[in-house]
């Protein structure tokens, strides 16, 4: 694709203008969220009646979670859902060279929540603590407890591919960023990767109570 | 609608403006699009009706014919999820909505084309993936794919879930994008209370299909992982419950019988005023009950689930909230023939599928009051009797009203006017076909001739001949119906710009339309359906 500096940037021929491109696209996009609520809100439907199903063996098994590392990650997220924000603000005001700095910074920070999620799932591999009929950890021996972890991987795994699309949109727009390709009258796409990625860290919000600290 | 600047130019429009196979394949004109939906979704409607003739075909006779038992499983599987996922639900939004909607707003193209060119070829990769079972194992679980027997089915199951899952995005995403188009590129003028009825039809389906597809993709999700995995979530021996996939996956094509009726009803509400000459009647009301019915569409998955072993509690606020079903949409159907009374009748071939529906379509409603009674449907859980009910809305209400609509833009589309005497022929065989093919399996339900097995009881056999004998007529209805396009389109008479003298925008300009839809920037001054006017007797072939 040719690179195109913000200042010619046209929009498309069926929009009358750069505005209406803009509204029609933050739209698109907040709609898109809304189908991203509802794919969730499956999952956290599964994980609530599991729960009602089976409320001591949910209890026993979040206790295997090490709530330290989800906060750390949680940590993360929260920080890089702030450099995220710091980007789409510097785009707003053309500061390319901040633009990129901080979209960098997010890019490390989603990098660093995929190695700290690594380390907990190779954990949980070496265990046993597996999904559903996988499940051969030792010292839980309740029946059901491979559904916390059909949970726990199904929900957190799902997150994972988010969070890594959300690093491939990141560096898209690095890259994009670096040709210049964003200033005041441009800057659709990061603000865009922008509502998906804060989306990425809200799920995560949610995810860190449900999982690490049932009680 | 008034366009005092309207000067129709002719000469380059969106079939002759650039050729070869590749500059269709590659458009992100919508027209393009959507003709590239028709002929898909039409392909597979195809292949789905010869697997709905197989199925008949096995059932003329008790015993086993042509078909081995395990082999009418796949058939009467292989005709529910190809005409459910990839023709119905796509057939009204993706195919004529993609080429109507822009038009009929103004615009130029829909808010993101290349987000739709995208969703076309997802679209054809799920069909890719779940019809490539055709060649492996096939298929066996029923399009619903109920739990445990989907786990554990030696079938292709799994490709045909994951082609499900696929299929999804690509109705999310027109969806989104019509939903976007609607909000933002309507041309001057043309206000929210002016907007034509196909297009808040279009918009209220496409909200279901942004709410409640994303939940399908996670329900199908869970038992392609299920099946591969075993995660247990749906499996009773660790702990899961297979009655938790029913919910969720009714959650989702409860809902989506919305999105196969809703465009239907659409494009009766556009048809029925062009050929009575007369504004629509009760428009606010109309739209209200449009949304109405997309409301309730969320709140009745219960109702396949009466005897699954839900608590009778919920059985009863299920069936009450199905039956306020039956208020919009009785709304719409007083609507629409205050509409026709007193009107000046022009009995053209879609006034003619409109009759049929209104008709057909009247006796599926009135039939799922029926099956929301409880201690009805308790007696016709699992009978024909539902197939009969299904087929009267699905067939008789979104397939005809499809014919309807695909006869009333087939001259915007290609320019081309059809012939009306072997379109009549076509569609008479279609609506007996219909009828004595789907008629007696409300009988044989009541009798108790259960759905889905491949053999019956020899005092069923009279019945189940007529209702195959049906299905040929049907099938005779079809093939002549889709001859005669396909002359059309090649011998046709030219059709001119406005042949039904219909007031919408997509009829003022020319047919077929330009590149950019119109040669002129249109803009909005009356009602959509203002038939009283001089303007109302312009129509030239009617």
């Amino acid at each position: 694709m040719a690179h195109v500096p913000a200042a010619e940037h046209h929009h498309a021929h069926h929009f009358s203008s750069g505005v209406e491109e803009f509204d029609a696209c933050k739209q698109g996009v907040w709609i898109f969220l809304v189908t991203e609520v509802l794919f969730f809100s499956g999952l956290f439907l599964a994980y609530a009646v599991l729960r009602v199903f089976h409320p001591e063996m949910m209890h026993k098994a979040h206790k295997l979670l090490d709530w330290r590392l989800g906060g750390l990650n949680t940590l993360i997220l929260i920080f890089s859902s702030l450099t995220m924000a710091l980007s789409v603000s510097a785009a707003q005001r053309g500061d390319n060279k901040k633009v990129i700095r901080y979209l960098w910074v997010t890019f490390v920070c989603a990098f660093g929540f995929l190695i700290v999620k690594f380390f907990e799932y190779r954990h949980k591999f070496l265990e046993g603590m597996l999904p559903g009929a996988h499940y051969t950890y030792p010292h839980l021996t309740e029946k059901t407890a491979g559904l916390f972890f059909t949970c726990y991987f199904v929900m957190t795994g799902i997150h994972g591919i988010h969070v890594i699309v959300g690093m491939g949109l990141i560096y898209w727009l690095i890259r994009r960023a670096k040709h210049g390709e964003f200033g005041p009258n441009y800057f659709t796409p990061v603000e865009a990767t922008g509502l998906y990625w804060h989306f990425v860290d809200l799920v995560w919000i949610y995810l860190f109570p449900l999982l690490y600290l049932v009680s | 609608m008034s366009h005092a600047n309207a000067e129709v130019v002719h000469g380059d429009n969106y079939i002759n403006h650039s050729k070869g196979i590749k500059s269709w394949l590659l458009t992100l004109d919508h027209k393009r699009i959507g003709i590239m939906y028709l002929f898909t979704t039409l392909t597979m409607f195809l292949i789905g009706g010869i697997f709905a003739l197989g199925i008949r075909l096995e059932l003329f006779s008790p015993g086993m014919q042509f078909l081995k038992p395990d082999q009418y499983n796949r058939f009467f599987t292989y005709h529910g999820a190809i005409m459910v996922f990839m023709v119905i639900i796509p057939l009204i939004p993706a195919a004529i909505g993609n080429f109507v909607l822009p038009m009929m707003i103004g615009a130029k193209d829909v808010a993101f084309p290349r987000w739709n060119l995208f969703s076309y070829y997802v679209y054809i990769t799920g069909i890719v993936v779940a019809v490539s079972t055709l060649f492996l194992k096939g298929v066996d679980t029923g399009w619903t794919f109920y739990t445990p027997y989907s786990i554990r089915s030696s079938s292709s199951a799994t490709l045909v879930l994951l082609g499900a899952f696929i299929m999804g995005f690509s109705s999310i995403l027109t969806g989104l994008n019509f939903i976007v188009t609607i909000h933002k590129l309507r041309a001057p003028g043309l206000t929210w209370d002016r907007l034509p009825l196909f297009l808040w039809a279009i918009y209220a389906t496409s909200v279901i299909q942004i709410l409640a597809t994303p939940v399908l993709a996670i329900t199908l999700l869970l038992a392609l992982l299920e099946r591969v995995l075993g995660i247990g979530i749906f499996d009773p021996k660790l702990g899961g419950d297979p009655v938790l996939f029913q919910h969720f996956f009714w959650f989702y094509s409860h809902p989506a019988v919305y999105i196969m009726i809703l465009p239907a009803m659409g494009v009766i509400s556009e048809v029925l005023p062009v050929f009575s000459r007369k504004p629509i009647f009760g428009y606010k009301m109309i739209a209200a009950a449009t949304f109405g019915i997309a409301l309730v569409s969320f709140l009745v998955w219960g109702h396949h689930l009466f005897v699954s072993g839900q608590s009778a509690f919920a059985n009863f606020v299920f069936s009450l909230l199905t039956m306020f079903v039956a208020i919009p949409t009785g709304v719409k159907v007083f609507g629409w023939l205050g509409t026709l009374y007193k009107g000046s009748l022009r009995f053209n071939t879609p006034l003619l599928y409109a009759f049929g529906f209104l008709f057909v379509f009247t006796i599926g409603g009135l039939t799922g009051v029926m099956l929301a009674t409880i201690s009805v449907d308790v007696h016709l859980t699992d009978t024909y009797f539902v197939i009969a009910h299904f087929h009267y809305v699905m067939v008789g209400g979104s397939i005809l009203a499809f014919l309807a609509g695909l006869h009333y833009w087939f001259p915007k589309f290609s320019g081309k006017m059809y012939s009306e005497g072997p379109a009549k022929v076509g569609a008479w065989f279609v609506m007996i076909g219909f009828n004595v093919t789907f008629f007696p399996q409300f009988i044989l339900g009541v009798l108790g001739m259960p759905r889905r097995y491949a053999d019956y009881l020899p005092q069923f056999t009279t019945l189940n001949r007529i209702s195959t004998f049906g299905s040929w007529l049907l099938a005779i209805g079809f093939v002549t119906t889709a001859i005669n396009l396909i002359y059309a389109l090649k011998k046709g008479a030219k059709a001119g710009d406005n042949p039904w003298g219909a007031l919408t925008l997509e009829w003022q300009t020319a047919s077929p339309p330009p590149m950019e839809n119109f040669n002129y920037d249109p803009v909005v001054k009356e009602d959509p359906y203002d038939y009283r006017g001089a303007k109302a007797l312009m129509g030239s072939n009617v």
